[in-house]
């Protein structure tokens, strides 16, 4: 005989035996994402569903600032253009500079042997806005894949590397600062030469130079540019300046904290670097286990700060 | 006996309309995606909607829309996948097992339960985030709760809106 109940006091199953489907299909999630990476599918999947609640959160603010912008009085703008012409000459001068120095340097490499060095693709974007993740330092920037941004690639501001694409999502991208905790970049210090990798400090908006020596040769105000040998990043864009280093003979290690160089946590617009743009081709003749090595280990070091694009 | 302040409240309400549910549910998602200055100040609107339906509807909306919701806030806002979506689980759980209880209460005393609902929902999203290697980034991020709490009253009555509205009256009827 049966007594269940008539299909109208139907409720499903209980609330207990729900709670540990979905606490389980979520921690089942939180592995595949966290351990293993095979969530990207999904993720990008979703995001195409949620961009348009994206866009239309952002579109008040957009409005805003062109209405804002506008409005902007006439000898604001003028004073502006005044202020830009002057820039511009001075900037073209020095590329004029730049260029001739690229160009020399080039005829030398081409002398020693050298490879030469690939200019490198630009693409320019805005800042929409920071992350919504309190636990991560990352931006979101308005150009996605669909505009030639690939995950991986650096991000530069005027004054230095701002951090690297982390998700290029199809109009938008995640750019993950160089002060989150999880980001590190190859850096070299433009007195002496001397390697080392420096990582975010978190919440306090500075890097850190880790597992340098007590007795390494870095004094406080020493700048800090890329040193190129990961092959993400190109070498000799300004980083940081050393801001603070403490030795205690009770480590090992002395603790070096840097101030990042580009406005990391302000600024509007920022450029990102084409990281596949620069990869220098590997030789023809190459034997098939020297094609398995990365290229970073036949790049040319420089110690020049003067790439900056 | 009182169960809601004021005397409006005490009105049977009319039965609650699917469209009430689903366009307050993507209006939380639009306020979530909101972009904020400082994030960890800001409520998040979701968990609060989430709550209010769990409390009201626990038949209607429950831990399926809470864990659907959380999985889409994961990929809008770019973090780990799962962790709100876990976070929201168990908090329409808890809401859903404090639904008998929190509505006999004055608006003020259920924000109170709304805080603790919605403080244990971040503090679920921090465990996880932590233990995936995270920092901790401050006890700012228990205000974002409070702040949402808060909100509740006003919440409540703008989404209660529509069920409380009059039927139309018919002016030739005799009773």
């Amino acid at each position: 005989m049966e007594h269940s109940p008539p299909p109208f006091f139907n409720r499903g199953p209980a609330p207990l035996v729900r709670l540990a489907f979905f606490a389980s299909l979520s921690l089942a999630l939180l592995v595949l994402d966290a351990r293993f990476r095979y969530a990207e599918g999904l993720r990008s999947v979703l995001a195409l569903a949620v961009y348009p609640l994206q866009s239309l959160a952002t579109l008040p603010a957009a409005v805003g600032e062109r209405i804002a912008g506008y409005f902007a009085s006439q000898s604001q703008l003028r004073e502006e253009n005044a202020e830009l012409r002057a820039k511009l000459l001075e900037l073209s001068q020095a590329a004029q500079r730049y260029e001739a120095a690229q160009a020399e340097s080039g005829q030398l490499r081409r002398l020693v042997g050298a490879a030469e060095r690939l200019p490198l693709k630009a693409t320019a974007a805005e800042i929409l806005y920071n992350g919504r993740d309190p636990y991560a330092r990352k931006v979101v920037i308005d150009k996605g894949s669909s505009g030639g941004v690939r995950a991986g690639s650096p991000v530069v501001d005027a004054q230095g590397v701002v951090g690297q694409v982390t998700r290029a999502h199809a109009l938008s991208s995640e750019v993950t600062l160089l002060t989150d905790k999880e980001q590190a970049i190859p850096v070299q210090v433009v007195r002496n030469g001397l390697r080392a990798v420096a990582f975010g400090a978190g919440a306090s908006g500075m890097l850190e130079l880790r597992f340098m020596a007590a007795n390494a040769d870095i004094q406080n105000g020493d700048r800090l540019v890329t040193s190129g040998i990961d092959g993400t990043y190109p070498p000799g864009l300004p980083v940081a300046t050393v801001a603070r280093v403490e030795r205690d003979a009770a480590y090992a290690f002395a603790r070096i904290v840097c101030q990042p160089a580009a406005g990391i946590e302000s600024g509007g617009y920022v450029l990102v670097l084409d990281a596949q743009a620069k990869r220098i081709p590997y030789p023809e003749e190459a034997s098939p286990e020297r094609d398995k090595r990365p290229g970073k280990f036949r790049k040319p070091r420089r110690k020049d700060a003067d790439a900056a694009p | 006996m009182q169960l809601h302040d004021s005397p409006a409240a005490r009105r049977i309400l009319l039965p609650v309309r699917a469209s009430t549910i689903l366009g307050s549910l993507a209006l939380a998602l639009l306020a979530n995606f909101l972009p904020w200055n400082n994030v960890a100040l800001a409520p998040d609107f979701v968990a609060l909607v989430l709550v209010f339906w769990c409390v009201r509807e626990p038949r209607l909306v429950g831990l399926g829309a809470g864990w659907l919701l959380g999985v889409l806030i994961d990929v809008g806002n770019g973090v780990l996948m799962g962790q709100h979506a876990l976070a929201y689980s168990l908090l329409a759980f808890a809401a859903i097992t404090l639904s008998r209880r929190v509505l006999w209460f004055p608006l003020w005393s259920q924000a109170l339960h709304v805080a603790a609902l919605l403080l244990f929902a971040q503090g679920v999203s921090a465990l996880v985030r932590l233990a995936a290697g995270a920092e901790f980034p401050g006890w700012s991020i228990a205000v974002g709760p409070l702040i949402g709490a808060a909100l509740w009253p006003v919440v409540s009555v703008a989404l209660l809106m529509r069920q409380r509205m009059p039927v139309d009256v018919d002016e030739t009827r005799a009773i």
